[in-house]
Formats: structure tokens, sequence, C-alpha cells
């Protein structure tokens, strides 16, 4: 194998301002971050009267995460996360109405009702999932990065994480393999401080960005609430790493609004009211950028209201059709298990009528 | 026919697929360079190169993780571990990556990929080197699992493992590389998944077993033969899908039955196949269906120990006679 060839990506630089995007690309953002708000408070209204069942992490407060890093892949890129992968998969191409369908678990939901809220897929977009296992999608990324390699295609495969997979040996395993191979991948840490409830300075003796240092990819932060920084930053990056570039690690510092999942308390025994409240109030990253854009006077609240009303429609309807959707039929059980059913042998063991 | 080593005959396999489908590629320690810890890989780096002939660092999760999503995206990786007692760093990806993939997905994402390496007891390599691996495996729905004990057998099956589009684990024998035995010719040589072999013929007794143990089975049928006893001999080779009907088969003309693995009783392959007795078979039974495994207990270094821990052919003619009642 030859030898990895990292070239250092420079970090962005100053505060991008407006200037370097049209009104309508702005609007396009703001659009997108509102959807995915609109769109998580409606699951959080569907969990809290059982609608929607299980596990069920929001992503309400990161959403300039997927709307700055997710938005300007081309649809052949990759993006695979973990469980808090409602709004990834949006910003990726599905549709509201399949993500939502997918957490009421019904038929038309994007996996037929089989994945749930942790696990929404759609292929034809190239958004490859949504994993439950703190880390798994990591070693995922490596190998579909590793496949873009093999066929010398020009696509980038981008893996979100949480600050705690770093801890996981996974992690290290991948980024050294990504490294010696020069793989097209950007490894991109949702760092919000807390996995679950234990903030990473518990756990973690050195900073995020030194977390990848030891396997020679390179290292940039962004901050991941204000989606201007966070746009042009993913841009300079992807563009990088499809120019051949090599693996890219990002600390994307953001903040996560909610509890760690449904079932978890807003505040608490891990971070008080006050933490919550002053980050809730001062990097909401759909008040950052509509603040500004009031301050370029590129929108007015008349303007926003529309926006807000058209988003609060397309969440009201994906919810209603996901409600009047059927439920998956018991014959789709056994369907996707195996993908090829042998001519000879048993596959299934467990006795019953299929 | 030529007669090759177990060794040679999944070598040929690897190659005459890799020939087949530029999809294919070999990872894992090992494999390229050093040409294979026990040099199944042989030559298989000069033949098709550096990125389909792939040295990974020790990393079972890292790079098991990495044949699962190029798998993702349709590429048909081959991960080898040097031995399947290594995989267990990688079952999170095996298990929660590769064999739910396509249901959570509802059919969107397949995992044609192949793990495959060396299990079962060795000699004298103590606890954590000698074992077998087969019951993490198939126990997970998703996931398919063979066991060839002869050349031919690993051959066809590995072939028609890589051809197949789930995920398939081809366990080898440890013992078995250098074992030479008849392989048919020609690169279509395929030995469908889910057909058992059976390895002799006899009516009095049934022997059924799979993977290296096939060999004790046929030396304890051996013994038998000068008592007068005929056992036959099942190998299941395929233990999912798995041919539920030759089993059935076999215990319809003998109505005895053994079952003998290389790996522990609790929850082991045994287990299921006496279920499988009771529950369909139970009226042709003459006597209990007893097996015969390994002791329950981690492999001792002591060679005279490790002796006795593994299920030899002593234990196999007593257990077929106490099904007979002799």
């Amino acid at each position: 194998m030859s030898e990895a060839e990292t070239v250092p990506v420079e970090a962005t630089s100053g505060e991008p301002g407006l200037a370097a995007m049209s009104k309508t690309k702005l609007v396009e953002l703001l659009r997108e971050m509102l959807l995915y708000r609109r769109f998580e408070e409606k699951a959080e209204e569907a969990y809290a009267i059982g609608q929607i069942g299980g596990f069920c992490h929001l992503h309400i407060g990161q959403e300039a995460v997927a709307a700055g890093a997710v938005l300007q892949l081309r649809q052949d890129d990759y993006v695979i996360t973990a469980y808090r992968d409602h709004t990834q998969a949006l910003a990726k191409g599905l549709s509201p109405d399949a993500v939502m369908a997918e957490l009421y678990g019904k038929a038309s939901g994007s996996s037929g009702g089989m994945g749930g809220s942790m696990h929404i897929f759609g292929v034809e977009q190239g958004f490859m999932g949504g994993h439950g296992i703190v880390g798994g999608q990591i070693g995922l990324a490596l190998g579909m990065a590793w496949a873009i390699h093999y066929r010398g295609t020009d696509q980038v495969c981008v893996c979100f994480f949480g600050d705690a997979a770093v801890n996981q040996g996974v992690f290290h395993e991948s980024m050294n393999m990504a490294a010696i191979w020069n793989l097209p991948v950007i490894y991109a840490v949702e760092n919000n401080s807390y996995g679950m409830g234990t903030k990473f300075s518990r756990v973690s003796d050195t900073d995020m960005v030194q977390k990848s240092a030891s396997h020679g990819v390179p290292a940039t932060v962004v901050d991941g609430q204000d989606v201007l920084a966070t746009h042009a930053h993913f841009e300079n990056l992807i563009e990088q790493v499809r120019g051949g570039a090599g693996p890219q690690f990002v600390d994307v510092q953001c903040y996560r609004f909610k509890g760690h999942s449904m079932s978890d308390p807003v505040s608490g025994t891990y971070r008080s009211r006050e933490e919550v409240h002053d980050r809730t109030d001062n990097s909401d990253p759909i008040k950052i950028l509509r603040d500004r854009m009031y301050e370029a006077e590129l929108l007015t609240s008349d303007e926003l209201e529309i926006l807000d009303a058209e988003v609060r429609g397309v969440v009201a309807a994906a919810a209603q059709s996901a409600e009047d959707a059927p439920e998956p039929s018991l014959d789709r059980l056994y369907e996707h298990v195996y993908s090829e059913i042998n001519v000879h042998g048993r596959l299934f063991f467990d006795g019953r009528e299929r | 026919m030529a007669e090759l080593t177990y060794r040679a005959a999944l070598n040929e396999a690897l190659a005459e697929e890799m020939e087949r489908d530029d999809s294919v590629f070999l990872l894992g320690e090992e494999v390229a360079e050093y040409d294979g810890a026990y040099k199944v890989s042989k030559g298989l780096l000069n033949q098709f190169g550096d990125k389909r002939v792939v040295d990974t660092p020790i990393s079972e999760l890292g790079f098991t993780g990495l044949g699962v999503g190029a798998a993702m995206l349709g590429l048909r990786p081959v991960v080898e571990f040097m031995t399947f007692n290594f995989s267990f760093l990688a079952l999170d990806q095996v298990i929660n990556s590769a064999s739910k993939m396509l249901a959570m997905s509802a059919g969107q994402i397949g995992i044609p990929m192949v793990f495959r390496g060396p299990t079962g007891a060795a000699l004298q390599l103590g606890a954590q080197h000698s074992q077998a691996c087969e019951t993490w495996y198939l126990h997970a729905p998703g996931v398919k699992v063979v066991t060839p004990a002869t050349p031919a057998d690993a051959k066809g099956l590995l072939k028609a493992a890589i051809r197949d589009n789930d995920p398939v684990a081809v366990m080898e024998g440890e013992l078995l590389y250098n074992l030479k035995g008849e392989v048919p010719d020609g690169e279509d040589f395929i030995i469908p998944l889910g057909l058992a072999d059976r390895k002799r013929e006899g009516g009095d007794v049934s022997i059924i077993t799979h993977g290296p143990t096939v060999h004790v089975a046929l030396q304890a049928a051996g013994q038998l033969s000068k008592e007068g006893i005929e056992a036959d001999v099942l190998d299941l080779r395929s233990l999912r899908p798995l041919d539920v009907e030759a089993i059935l088969a076999t215990v319809a003309k003998t109505n005895r039955a053994v079952y003998l693995e290389g790996g522990w009783p609790y929850g082991g392959v045994g287990a299921q196949i006496v279920s499988i007795l009771m529950e369909e078979a139970f009226d042709d039974l003459d006597a209990p269906v007893l097996r015969v495994t390994q002791a329950d207990v981690p492999m001792p270094y002591n060679k005279k120990l490790e002796a006795w821990t593994k299920p030899g052919a002593t234990r196999v003619v007593e257990a077929c006679k106490k099904v007979l009642y002799v």
C-alpha cells in the first residue's frame, strides 16, 4: 500500500459573512432548519401521546449541523450517522412523510416500520442509516469510503457520531485505516459535550480536537450552532476530500436543547437548567441565522412567519399521513431477514407459519 | 478431479471467484504479503494486486466494519479472521450490523460478504486459541454458516458463500489445512448452501456432525464396524441453512442418533438438532438422542488433559452403543 498522503485542510478563517451566499440560499438554510425543528417538535408531541414508541432522540438545537453539512452534498455522496438521525435523513433528501411514518412504525415509513427512529435508511438518497450502537457507523463509513476508493469514483462519505463515540475502539481503528489508505471520508463529531448524561471532560483527558492526531488525520473545529460557518467549513472539506485530500476529522461544536432521548430529562443531575436556558437563549442556530438576516435586511418577520407556517403545514401533513398509514402486515416479518432464500435447507427455526 | 489439500482448495476457490467477479476482494491480517497465516491466500497478492488482497492492521472490529460498509455499497468482501477466536472483537459488526442491515433497511441494503478463517480445537494452543466458534454466528438470523470438512467441500462451499447475497461465515477446520482429497475440476463446481452430505452409509445408528469432527465420526464408525455395527455418518456441512430433511431421513432409517461436535454442549449446535428431532422425529426414535461434545470447560494446555477434553472416537463409540442398548 502507498503511504498515506494527508493534506491538512485549512480551518475556515474569520466569520463567514452573509455576503458569500445568495438570499435564496440563505432562505433555504433557514427554511430547512425550521423544518427540522418543527419536525422534531411534532415527533415530541406524538411520542408524548404514545403514537411513537421506543427510543426517540431529537436533534433540536443541532439543526445547523444537518443543514450546514448535509444539504450541500451530491445525491450520490453518502451520509451515515448514529441514532439521532431524523434531520440528517431529511437533509439528505428523504421526505418528511417517509421519516415520520417510520417513527410511527407504519408501512409507508422509510424502512416500512421495521427500523424505527434509530434506523432511518434511504439508499436512493445516499442516506445509509441510522445506527444504534455507539460508534458502529464509524466502521461502516470506513468501508463505504473504501468502496469509493476501490471503484475510483469521486464521491465523499460523511459520517456523524456523538462525542462519546470517540472513546470507542472502532473510532481509533477506523481513523487509522482511513489514514493508511487515504480514504474519502469526513468524520464529523457532533460534539454536544454530553454522552447521554456524562460530560465529555469527565471521560477524556484530552481535548476533542486531539483525538485524530496520532492517526495522522487532520482535525478542524467549527461552531456547529452557526449554520453559515458550518456550511462554509464543510464546503471546503468536501471539496478537499473529493479532490483526494484523504480523511478529515471535524469537531462540530453544538448543543442539544432536549434530553438525550425522549425518556430523559432536559436537565438535572448532569447539567443545570441555567446552562440549558443560556444555550437555548443565546445559541439557537435558527435565531442566530434569523437575526443576522434581519440585520442585513434580508428577511422580514412576515417572511419568516410565512416560512414557518409552510413548514408547519409540511410537518402536520407528514404526521397526518403517518397516522393514516397502515401498519406493516405480518407477512413482511420474514421478508428481509435474508436477501436470498437458498433452495436447500431451513433458515428459520421458530416453527411458525410464514 | 485433482487431489488438493484443503488449503489449496480454498485458495483455488478464492482465485476463481476473484477472477470471475471484480467486486470480490480479500482483506485481513497477513493475507497479502505474508500469504496468509495459514497460507490460504498464497499468491493472490501477485495475481490480483494490493487493492484486492489487503493487509490490515490488527483491528478486527475496524476491518470487519470496513467489510460490512463496503458490502453496503455492493462490493463482495471476504474478511479473513486469522482465527475465529479473534473475531469476537468484531462481533458487534457481525451481529449488530451485518446480520440486521437488510431487515432494518426493509430490504434496501443487503450484505453480500463472507467471514472466513479457522475455528475449532487445535493442538495444545490453550484456552483462547482452541475453541469452536460456530454458535456465536449461528444464533443470529440474517447470517448463514458453513463448516467444510473436506477439500472438495471447502472449495465448493466457499465459492457458494462468495456468490451468496447474504453474510456467510465459512468456518474452516484449523487442523484440516493439510488434509488431501479429490476436488472436482471446473470453475463452476459449487456446493449449494443447505445440503448435508452422507459421508458414510450405514443402517444401525446415525452419527450426525459438522466440521472437523466429521473425521472423528468416520474413525468411530470404523471401530463400530469391526463390532458389526454400521453407522450412517451425516455431515451437515451447512448449519444455516440446515438440511433438516437429511437429518430426518437418516434418523428415519436408523432410529438412533448421536450428535457429535467440537463445541461446548450448553446452547450448542447439538442442542438445536436434538430439539428438532424431538419436535419432528419423535416417533422415529428408539432411544434418546445423545450428544458428544467438548468437555464443558475452557481448553487446557496439558496434552493429556486436552485429549480428554476433546470429543474423541472412543466417546462416540460409547454413545452409539448406548443408544443401541449394547
